[in-house]
Order: C-alpha cells, then structure tokens, then sequence
C-alpha cells in the first residue's frame, strides 16, 4: 500500500536541502514504527518518494511524500501525523495522511502548478509598477542553465498568477503572492524575482520564499495532493526562532 | 537573551550548507541561562560535519545539562565563506543552540581530537572576540579550556589555553566546573589568577601559565612551577568503570548529513594490543569494557529515539569486545522493532573471525571491508608490535571474498622505525597477493592500499624516532607507486607527506611551538586538515621567523636523557616501560596483550589502582588470530571481571 503525507517546513529547519529533509523523514518514519516497504538487491532502500525539491532556504505549508507499506500490515490513518510529528525536528510537522489505494501517478507528474509567498527587498511602488509591467509583457525572456549550458527561455506563460498582496512580508519586504506552473518546464520563484529586479542581482537569493500550495490542475478547482479541511490563508509566514 | 540569530539568518543563503549553523539537532537542550549557572560554549574547531558526532563532546554536554548550576551550548568551526561574512558583518562566533555570542559564555572549552585544527582554536577565539593569548584576559572575559587526546602535549597551545584537562573528562570537568562555578557565582571577587591558582590543585587539570619554561642553548630542557601547591608533574584523569556512564543518554541527531552519521556505542575504552605507533592504545589504558547487557539497553534506547537504522560499536578494537559475537546478532536480529539495523565496526581486527562478524552484520551490502594491517612485512610488523601473521590477512582476505565481498582496503604506515625499502615494497606485495586471492573468487576483485606518513606521537615508544622527512616520504610513496602502476586490481592511496610534517611539529612541539601555530593563523592557514587549505611552507616560514626547523623539531632522532615537552603530563604510563619497549621495537621484538598475559608494568593500571575490566576471562574468539600471542602464557592472570562486580 502507498501513504501520500503532507507537511510543512517552517522557521530554522528550512535551511535543511531537499536531501537533508528525505534523510530526516526516513529516520521520522522508522521512529513511528512504520512498517516500510524496501527495495530488493543490494542495498535495500526504503520506498520513499519525495515531491517536488523546495529550495533550500524557503518554508512551506504544502509539502509532499509518497511512501510504501508492506501491504499485511495495518497502518492507523488517523492517528500517523501526530506519530510522524513527534519525530520531526521543530517546524516541520506532519499535517495529513491519505491512503492511496489503487496507486496513483507520482507527485512530479501530477503537481502541475505551486503557489508562493515571495518577499521582495524593493518599495511598495516599485512593486507594483515591476508586477504589471511583467504581466502586461508578452514574454519574459530569462537565461538559465540547463544540462550544462546556458540557454533563454521566456518566463511568462509560466506565471499563472502574480499579484503584490502587502506591504510587509517580513521586516524591509514588499510580499507577493504568484502561481508558477511546473510543466512542462518549472520556473524558479528566484528566477521570477531575478526576471522582475535584475538589478537586485545576487541580493534576490536571500529574499524570503515561503510555497502555500501545489495544485493538480487549475488552482481555482482547488484539487490538491491532500486538500486540508481547513485551509489557512496568510501571506505572514510564522518565524520561528 | 542576546542571540545573532536575525543577523545570521539574513546572511544563510549566502553560505554552504546553511543547516551546519541552525542547530535543532535532536537530544540538544534548549539552553536557560539563569542568574548564577554558569555557562560553557563546548567547541570543536573543525566543521560542522566533523565535529558533531564527536563523542566526547556530546558525554560533557550531557553531564553538564545535569547540573542546575550549569549550561551548555555547543559550537563549530564556521566554514570560510560564512567567516569572511561573519568578519565584514562584525557577526562574533556564536552558540548553535541559542546562537548566542562565544563572549559571553562563562568557559570556552576545545576538544582537541587531533593536531592540525590549533590554528582553528586561535580563529574561533578571535572570531568570538576573545584575546587569543592567556595573559591577554581578564576577569571579563571566558575561561579558556581544552581536552581530547592532542592535550597530552598541550605545550604547542600552552600560550592560549588557560586550563587543559588531561585524560577522561567525565568526572574532571565537574571538578573544572566547581571551581570555575565558585568563582563566577562570588561575581568573579577573586582574581583571574587566583582561581587558576586553584585550577592547578584539581587532579588532571594543567594550567600552563603557572609554569616557566626553561631553555639551554636552543633546547628545551624542562618546565618550573613558579608557584607553590603548582604540581610537578599533572596525571591524567581516568574513569574506573565505563558502567557508571552510559552516556551519551541522548545523542544528537543532526538535521544535516554528519560523518559518522549513525548510532554510535562505545563498547570498551582503552586498548592493550600494544601498537607502538598508537597514541590512542597507549594513553587510554587500562581497557574498560562495558556490561554487554549495558550496551544492549544502549543500543535499543538508541535507534528507538533516533530512528536511525544503523549503529556503530566503537572502541579502539571492537572485535576484542567479550560481548561481540551477541551484541552484533541481537541488533542485526532488531529487538527495537525499527525496521532494518545494519553494524558496522569502524576497527576491524585482522583475521577470519573478524571476518565472520563482518559477514554477520553487513548481510546486504558487501561491498568493501577495511583491514589495518599497518606494515609490509612481518619484520616490520614485529617493531611496531602490529602482531598480525601473513597467513592471518590472508586468512582474513580469502574469508572475506569467498563471502560476496569484492573489495578489500588496506591501511599501511609508511616511514617506521627503521623501515627498509624492502618493508615498503612489503605493501605492495601483500596487497599483491591479496588479489590474487581474491581472483579465486571473483574477477571483479580489487584491493586498495591506503598509505599514510608515520607521524611519531607523545607518550608513545615511538616518541624518541625521528620521523621522515617529506623527500623520504614522497620517496617511499614513489616507489609503491612505480611498483604498483603495473599490478591489475591493486590501487594505491596514498596521504600527503607534508601535512604529515606539520602534524609532526604541532605533535612534539614545546612551548615555543605556540608562536608558530599563532603566524600560520595570522597568515590565513586555517582548516589544515583540508588538503584545499593546507600549505607546509606557512609552517616551514613560521618556525624559520622563530629560529626553529623541521631537522630539530620533527626529523631529529631524541635521546633518551632529553626532556621532552611533555614530560610533566603523567598519561599513565612509566617513561621507562616506553623506551624499553622502544629498545625492544628496534630488536624487532613483540610484546604479546597484558590483559591475558603477566602485567609488564606499563604503569596504566597500578597509578590508578584499577585494573583492566573485561567480560571474559580468555581472549575472545578466534583465539590469538590476529596477535600472534602464545595462549599458554596466559591462563592463569587474573582479570576482573564487568559482570562480577561489587
């Protein structure tokens, strides 16, 4: 049997990688006892699929892993993120658990968009006036490194959203809410920032990220990995310290 | 509380790996600073990465959380590019707990586990705004102190380090504690000096600044009290039964991939195979074991919290644990109900059993095995009282990849007491033969040699030798590499000569060592344990500027009548039991291991009055296989015994 779970990543642990994270939750699942399915050969895995790679340094509400059971043993639904929760480090907690009988497509393939909350080190005007102008564009032509090389791409029809939602993400940064699809090809949150205020250069790298959702689909229909019965709606993300 | 946290944090996605700097490892304390507790930053001045599993920080972490009186936090050596940052931004070194300054820590105690990171204990103070001379403090600021093995020789960072503690810490740093608590509890009414003077009546605790170096005609001759109630001489603290601390109770579990990143149980301290290269072996004895049913808990306790799938038993030769063949069957078995739990044993003696063990514990991934074999030849082996047979490795290697294992490493020291050329081709030639071996079993068989550079260590029968000089070194890895070059499956590794060199220098160094350690830090040289940072002609400039050399300091061959700068640390041994056995080493004589053999009156035991501790009264199984020792000697010693305890 697989288990997709959700949880989140918040305060000091974001500044763990993706791998630090996998490693953490292998170690989270064998403390509740999970009785996890391995791989055969050699050196038997653990069947664990992560979602897709949250940059190391942002938070997020909405993260995913798929794991696998072995199937003759019973897992209690309900009582497996407050389990799971109590091996995580602080910050990061488990929110859901879902059977996924039959097995569905994995994360990656079906996550077809995320939402962010992105902080910007620029003025509340300037905000603004950089967000319009990015949506009124046609393209957005940004570079980037792909299999070695560097390569131009245009940005814009990844942007399904972008709107300047406050003036005070944390201390000194304008907050942005965007929507960014992951096919066919992702785009960064950092490479919208870097596209918006090039002249930020290398600053953009310490703006703060946070990812409130992953959507399968259009995110108006709402269709998450695990939709949460009651979801909350902040753009301040809670900084843990 | 005052805490760089925000500053730091706004300065994370500029570094490495941020998550070496947040902390929220699990097992680590959420430290409260009250009015009258006093507070120590425990220090390991290497990365995060190498120093978080280290063992004896996180045991005095643990023993000082205990105490209401006392809090730990711990820190580590920031990489560059968060130093140069920390340097431009004014960021001091701060606590990974609560990210608090070093400055305004009550002690600032370094572990020192080995020698090249000294220059690293200069850049922490100065990064935490903390003078890095002694005589530069004052009543304002942290009590300096430091332990690990390397304080066996604290002479090199004598000038630094107001206070090192020779020896097991587990019971010397409560006594350090008091002292430093009263003090710090009276609002420090006494002076610096006065409660240092007290720190020198503390058994195991040197307080370099109360001493006078005495020098004739460029050579050291010896160190004076200036004070009296100053000892003499200092003993090394040791703690009689390894039963009475289990610990660590609570490892810490980092959120970042650490070395050694498993459960890690130590089963035994000390070690009387005898090597007479090993500093470790020598100034750790007597052996201690712990009660096996006392490592079993451990174990259980252990990968229950932690979730981690597998464990370490450490010691300085595991395979000698009298609980060993158990202790592996029962955790590869899993009692705890986590799932998967694979051993590994980081010592592996060399012989068949150790073999069986291995193949025990690693059912799965049988992939390499590590031996040490430390010499070519048996000659060789005989001097430095490595006691391992031919047929011994070979017994050991054939097991091994008869039983699915594809690639065997081998270690090997190279520039030993009176090693000929023979010797070193000695490697090759086993390493030759071991793949041979294994081509009876598989094509794909592969055996590496991994040579490293003989650096000769205080309070060891090797302290006398003078060790090679890097020509003679890269000479010797030279011909191993033209010899090898041709022999299929035979890779050779090889360390480089020159860190060896500085390793040795910062090993035997005296006193006047200090100013040297202090320009290679002034002039960039930190991280020297990283081939990347590593230069030998800082050193070699440094001790130039400060009329020494590598020919005196390192090369030069001792005299049995020459003071040696660390004469006056007491590590348990008699100096006249090392160099009999010096003189026996270039006899090429062996000396068999005195837990199942007559005593030889190294002095370990009777300074003490502890004896060697462990579970079985005969040697373990497998029998002499690996020591060469003639069992019939050793029937009748008695041993006391872990589980006969009073």
């Amino acid at each position: 049997m697989r288990i997709r779970l959700r949880f989140t990543k918040l305060g000091k642990v974001r500044w763990t990688s993706h791998r630090d994270a996998a490693r953490l939750w292998e170690r989270a699942l064998r403390r509740a006892q999970v009785p996890l399915a391995y791989t055969e050969g050699f050196s038997p895995r653990p069947k664990v699929s992560f979602g897709l790679a949250l940059p190391t340094g942002a938070e997020s509400d909405a993260e995913y892993l798929d794991v696998n059971v072995r199937p003759e043993r019973d897992v209690d639904l309900s009582t497996l993120p407050d389990r799971l929760t109590a091996g995580l480090p602080s910050g990061m907690a488990c929110t859901a658990a879902v059977g996924l009988d039959p097995p569905v497509s994995s994360l990656q393939q079906v996550v077809t968009s995320c939402s962010w909350v992105l902080g910007a080190r620029v003025p509340a005007a300037e905000a603004e006036r950089r967000v319009s102008e990015l949506l009124a564009a046609d393209s957005v032509p940004f570079s980037r490194v792909r299999k070695g090389k560097e390569t131009t791409d245009d940005l814009r029809p990844a942007v399904r959203e972008l709107a300047v939602v406050g003036n005070h993400y944390t201390e000194g940064f304008v907050a942005l809410r965007a929507e960014l699809a992951t096919q066919p090809r992702a785009v960064k949150p950092i490479e919208l920032l870097a596209a918006l205020w090039p002249s930020s250069g290398d600053d953009v790298a310490g703006w703060p990220l946070r990812r409130t959702h992953q959507w399968i689909g259009p995110s108006d229909a709402g269709v998450e990995p695990i939709t949460l019965d009651a979801p909350e709606e902040s753009y301040a993300p809670a900084r843990a310290s | 509380m005052t805490t760089v946290w925000p500053q730091l944090e706004s300065q994370l996605a500029r570094v490495q790996k941020p998550a070496r700097y947040i902390g929220c490892e699990d097992g680590a304390i959420e430290p409260v600073h009250r009015p009258g507790s006093t507070s120590w930053l425990l220090v390991y001045p290497d990365t995060y990465e190498v120093g978080l599993p280290n063992q004896g920080l996180q045991i005095l972490y643990e023993i000082l959380n205990e105490r209401p009186d006392a809090v730990a936090e711990r820190s580590y050596a920031p990489w560059t590019d968060l130093e140069a940052i920390m340097r431009s931004e004014g960021l001091p070194l701060f606590s990974v707990e609560s990210h608090r300054p070093a400055a305004e820590f009550d002690v600032i105690a370094f572990n020192l586990s080995a020698e090249l990171v000294y220059t690293n204990v200069l850049n922490c103070l100065d990064l935490g705004g903390i003078p890095i001379h002694s005589a530069g403090r004052d009543d304002r600021h942290p009590v300096v102190v430091a332990g690990g093995h390397a304080a066996h020789n604290p002479e090199p960072l004598a000038d630094f380090i107001d206070a090192f503690a020779i020896g097991d810490g587990e019971e010397a740093v409560t006594d350090l504690h008091e002292v430093v608590a009263d003090w710090v509890r009276s609002g420090r009414s006494a002076s610096r000096h006065s409660m240092l003077r007290e720190l020198c009546t503390v058994p195991g605790i040197y307080v370099p600044s109360m001493y006078e170096p005495r020098y004739e005609s460029g050579r050291f001759v010896g160190l004076t009290p200036k004070h009296a109630g100053v000892p003499e001489r200092v003993e090394r603290r040791v703690v009689a039964d390894l039963a009475e601390w289990p610990y660590p109770r609570n490892q810490l579990v980092p959120l970042t991939e650490v070395v050694h990143d498993r459960l890690n149980i130590e089963v035994f301290r000390g070690c009387t195979r005898g090597c007479r290269f090993c500093q470790a072996g020598m100034i750790t004895r007597p052996v201690r074991e712990r009660p096996a049913d006392q490592v079993r808990t451990m174990i259980d306790d252990g990968l229950r919290r932690t979730g981690y799938d597998e464990v370490a038993l450490t010691s300085l030769s595991t395979a000698d644990f009298s609980g060993i063949e158990d202790a592996v069957r029962q955790t590869v078995e899993g009692s705890a109900g986590c799932g998967q739990v694979s051993v590994s044993l980081p010592s592996l003696r060399v012989d068949a059993f150790t073999v069986g063990i291995a193949a025990q514990v690693q059912r799965a991934r049988r992939t390499g095995l590590t031996f040490a074999p430390e010499a070519g030849t048996w000659r060789m082996r005989r001097i430095i009282n490595k006691l391992i047979g031919e047929e011994d490795l070979y017994g050991a290697v054939e097991s091994a990849f008869s039983q699915g294992w594809r690639r065997v490493k081998l270690y090997f020291l190279t520039g030993l007491p009176s090693e000929t050329d023979e010797d070193t081709l000695g490697v090759a030639e086993l390493a030759r033969n071991c793949v041979e071996i294994g081509r009876r079993h598989t094509h794909k068989a592969s055996v590496t040699a991994s040579v490293g550079g003989f650096v000769p260590k205080p309070h060891t029968p090797f302290q006398w030798f003078g060790q090679n000089t890097v020509d003679e070194l890269n000479r010797k890895i030279g011909l191993l590499k033209d010899t090898t070059r041709r022999m299929h499956g035979v890779q050779l590794k090889w360390h480089d000569a020159r860190a060896s060199a500085a390793e040795g220098l910062a090993s035997r160094g005296d006193r006047r060592m200090g100013a040297v350690v202090e320009e290679v830090w002034r002039q960039g040289g930190t991280f020297q344990e990283w081939s990347e940072h590593f230069r030998l002609d800082r050193w070699t400039t440094a001790m130039a500027r400060h009329g020494l050399s590598l020919d005196t300091e390192v090369y030069r061959h001792r005299a049995q009548s020459e003071a040696l700068a660390w004469d006056h640390i007491d590590a348990g041994l008699h100096k006249d039991f090392l160099w009999d056995d010096w003189q026996d080493a270039l006899a090429e004589v062996g000396l068999p291991d005195c837990r199942w053999t007559p005593c030889y009156d190294c002095g370990a035991c009777t300074g003490v009055g502890i004896e060697h501790r462990v579970g079985s009264p005969v040697p373990p199984a497998g029998g002499s296989q690996g020591t060469g020792q003639d069992l019939s000697i050793g029937g009748e010693v008695p041993v006391t015994l872990t589980g006969a305890r009073s």
